[in-house]
């Protein structure tokens, strides 16, 4: 009786493929070995720099030294370059410690097996295998790599950088280092006074508007809905679809036309005002108005989706509902309070919950139509109809706070993901409950 | 009392068709507005009358030929980058939430709610590292760093497929299994056929998001030839909005026509779609 699995894990830890040659798969053990001597020829002369710079950002700032009797200039090291090209060296290392580990189960799986007197699996039968057991795996591999490289690592990344002091001017590279200064950065958000006025204004913006945008949309997608779907009205799908049309131009093409729709000078909205002999407004320049006219263009974006879901649940209410409220001689309006209404709510509650939370980042909104203006002047990089996301892109592309911005991106992640838990929570706990089958 | 409900009637469908012309009226405006503007001649945002008192192609020509727009160019890159990552994400979404939607494996859970958590962070919080992850790769200003970018970022909006794909009943695939098809072949037979709905949906909002991208986009592609329409749009209307407004008109119609045929006439697939995902959640 040999004790073949001890023996193939151990060469296997050993070397990547050693284990499966002494197994006598050949072709196997030769592709992991040709993977660990290229995971070797990369992380030996990679990973100890990875690490050094993850932990330092670097340590030699760019400046001239004396060679000789002349100044050389001396480039230094990039804080920012160092950090990703780490995390990348890092994230791959990773990768590999998979490989390794699951190279050393495979040797020790297939050893066991012979030890019982099963002949291994030759390659050809270890790829039917792997298409036929392993089949999500394989599918999920490529998805999962990108993901890992352009979503995670960045994201990784970013949280990484709000404990650091990467913002101009002090800290930009290649001029200067950054540093790890812990939560120094979130300490200024909150108790610096220009940065907390900022934050918490833009903060209570934020939730205002989430909240009417949300309500707003709804109700209009509720009240646009009835109205095609009530008894008489002929034409539905004619109204449908030129409702939907709103839906079907680009937001980027709509809200830029919408800019100027609502022009202060020249725009054909005040042109109508004055028409009916009242005054001009000032839609995009007051800040006040900048707000209501944001509210108004975001109902024309927003109520074209909540019609088309309403619709469809419209079209879901059982029948013989309205049918058993007729024999028991209910009357419309009746029967619109306590079976219509009901069942649009339940059933479009999470949609709802997940509607405010996408408010709370409605980017494209708020950067065509208004660019965040008016400015305001008591605000950090901020004007009147900034939202936290649109600051949070000022921050990063117009103005270098880096730390700042993702300090920020890191609150606005805690709010969508609390909401969207809390909601993910309620609708299992509804599924669970059945009110409605 | 019969006549009183008739009037009574009569004036409810009376006020409902008024408030229905009311909103068709808002909701059509500013696309009648935009496209009247750039058949209009001149370049002034303001005109006495929404009607022009003649129509005009020049605008519209003048995007193709002047030396300062690469109109045609735009077009052209921005076709080939929205076509190949409609490819490229469809097949990418529906094999990747097939496998989760159909397979039961350790992790399984895990990676659910990864995308769930990922998908809650503010896009572009990545941008800077994906800006330094190109420029290392070398791929700065070029089609392919956008492509691979939107389709993978692509899998993590894919809860609506996963969703559809647990509607279907598995007895269909097992019987497939039962008669020898691979897992492959079970897809590609079965469940591609079944899943056009779920197909034309994800194929449409990945091209159509694509399409529009001007934030991303203009983080990467650096040189004008290279530019999408998005992008070129976005320097139009910073540089020329106020001077050119027909201009801006007519390169907005453009942009906008394939984008709203295609959704007007894939409506039902559209409102599969929605519903689908709503009803998850």
């Amino acid at each position: 009786m040999n004790r073949h699995r001890s023996t193939a894990a151990i060469l296997s830890a050993l070397f990547m493929g050693l284990g499966q040659w002494y197994n006598r798969q050949f072709i196997k053990g030769l592709i992991l070995f040709a993977v660990e001597a290229a995971a070797l020829a990369y992380f030996i002369p990679n990973f100890g720099r990875a690490v050094w710079g993850v932990v330092t950002l670097g340590e030699k700032t760019q400046g001239f030294e004396k060679v000789g009797r002349v100044m050389v200039r001396v480039e230094g090291d990039h804080s920012i370059f160092l950090l990703i090209s780490g995390l990348i060296t890092i994230f791959l290392f990773a990768i590999f410690l998979v490989f390794y580990i699951s190279n050393i189960r495979d040797a020790y799986q297939t050893g066991k097996l012979r030890e019982t007197g099963v002949k291994p699996a030759g390659f050809r039968q270890t790829w039917e295998h792997v298409m036929d057991q392993k089949f999500p795996h394989l599918m999920l591999t490529i998805p999962a790599i990108g993901v890992l490289f352009l979503t995670i690592m960045p994201i990784v990344f970013m949280v990484m950088l709000a404990f650091t002091n990467y913002a101009s001017p002090d800290h930009i590279p290649p001029n200067k280092l950054v540093d790890w200064v812990g939560f120094q950065t979130f300490a200024n958000l909150l108790t610096l006074k220009t940065w907390s006025h900022t934050f918490i204004g833009v903060f209570t913006w934020t939730i205002i508007w989430a909240v009417i945008a949300t309500v707003t949309t709804y109700f209009g997608g509720i009240l646009v809905a009835l109205l095609i779907e009530s008894k008489g009205v002929r034409f539905k799908k004619l109204w449908r679809t030129i409702f939907i049309i709103p839906y079907a131009i680009p937001q980027l093409i709509s809200l830029l036309v919408m800019r100027n729709l609502f022009n202060g000078q020249f725009g054909p909205i005040n042109q109508y005002l004055g028409y009916f002999g009242l005054d001009r407004l000032p839609w995009l320049t007051d800040p006040f108005w900048a707000k209501v006219t944001v509210i108004l263009v975001n109902m024309w974006v927003g109520i074209p989706v909540s019609m088309v879901l309403i619709l469809g649940v419209l079209t879901a209410i059982p029948k013989d509902l309205y049918e058993a409220a007729d024999v028991d001689g209910a009357t419309g309006f009746q029967k619109f309070k306590i079976i219509t209404i009901p069942f649009i709510l339940f059933s479009t509650a999470p949609i709802l919950i997940m509607q405010f939370a996408g408010n709370i980042n409605n980017f494209n909104v708020i950067f065509l139509l208004t660019n965040g203006d008016p400015v305001k002047g008591d605000y950090q990089f901020a004007g009147s109809t900034d939202l936290l996301v649109t600051w949070l892109y000022k921050l990063t592309l117009n103005n270098s706070q880096f730390n700042m911005a993702s300090a920020i991106g890191i609150i606005i992640f805690l709010i969508v993901a609390s909401f969207s838990i809390w909601n993910y929570r309620r609708s299992r706990s509804f599924k669970e409950e059945d009110m409605i089958q | 009392m019969k006549m009183g409900r008739k009037t009574a009637n009569a004036v409810r469908l009376t006020f409902s068709y008024l408030i229905l012309i009311a909103i068709a009226v808002c909701a059509v405006y500013p696309a009648l507005w935009v496209l009247l503007s750039s058949l209009r001649p001149g370049t002034a945002l303001f005109s006495p009358t929404l009607i022009p008192d003649q129509f005009t192609l020049a605008h519209y020509k003048e995007l193709f030929t002047s030396p300062s727009f690469r109109y045609g160019n735009w077009y052209v890159n921005t076709l080939k980058i929205a076509m190949l990552t409609m490819i490229f994400s469809t097949i990418l979404t529906t094999l990747s939430m097939y496998a989760l939607s159909r397979f039961r494996f350790r992790g399984r859970k895990n990676i659910l709610t990864t995308m769930l958590v990922l998908g809650m962070f503010p896009g572009f919080m990545s941008m800077i590292a994906i800006f330094i992850f190109l420029l290392q790769l070398n791929l700065l200003d070029t089609h392919t760093a956008l492509v691979l970018v939107y389709s993978a970022g692509s899998v993590l909006g894919g809860f609506v497929v996963k969703g559809f794909y647990d509607t279907i009943p598995r007895s269909l695939d097992e019987a497939a299994r039962i008669d020898g098809a691979s897992h492959l072949q079970v897809f590609i037979k079965i469940m591609l056929p079944l899943s056009r709905p779920m197909l034309t949906y994800v194929a449409l909002t990945s091209f159509t998001g694509a399409w529009v991208d001007f934030i991303f986009a203009r983080l990467v592609l650096r040189s004008k030839e290279n530019w999408t329409l998005a992008v070129g749009m976005w320097d139009l209307v910073s540089s020329y909005q106020n001077s050119n407004f027909t201009l801006f008109a007519a390169g907005a119609v453009l942009i906008a026509i394939p984008i709203t045929l295609l959704f007007v006439f894939l409506q039902r697939f559209l409102v599969q779609g929605l519903m689908s995902g709503a009803s998850k959640g």
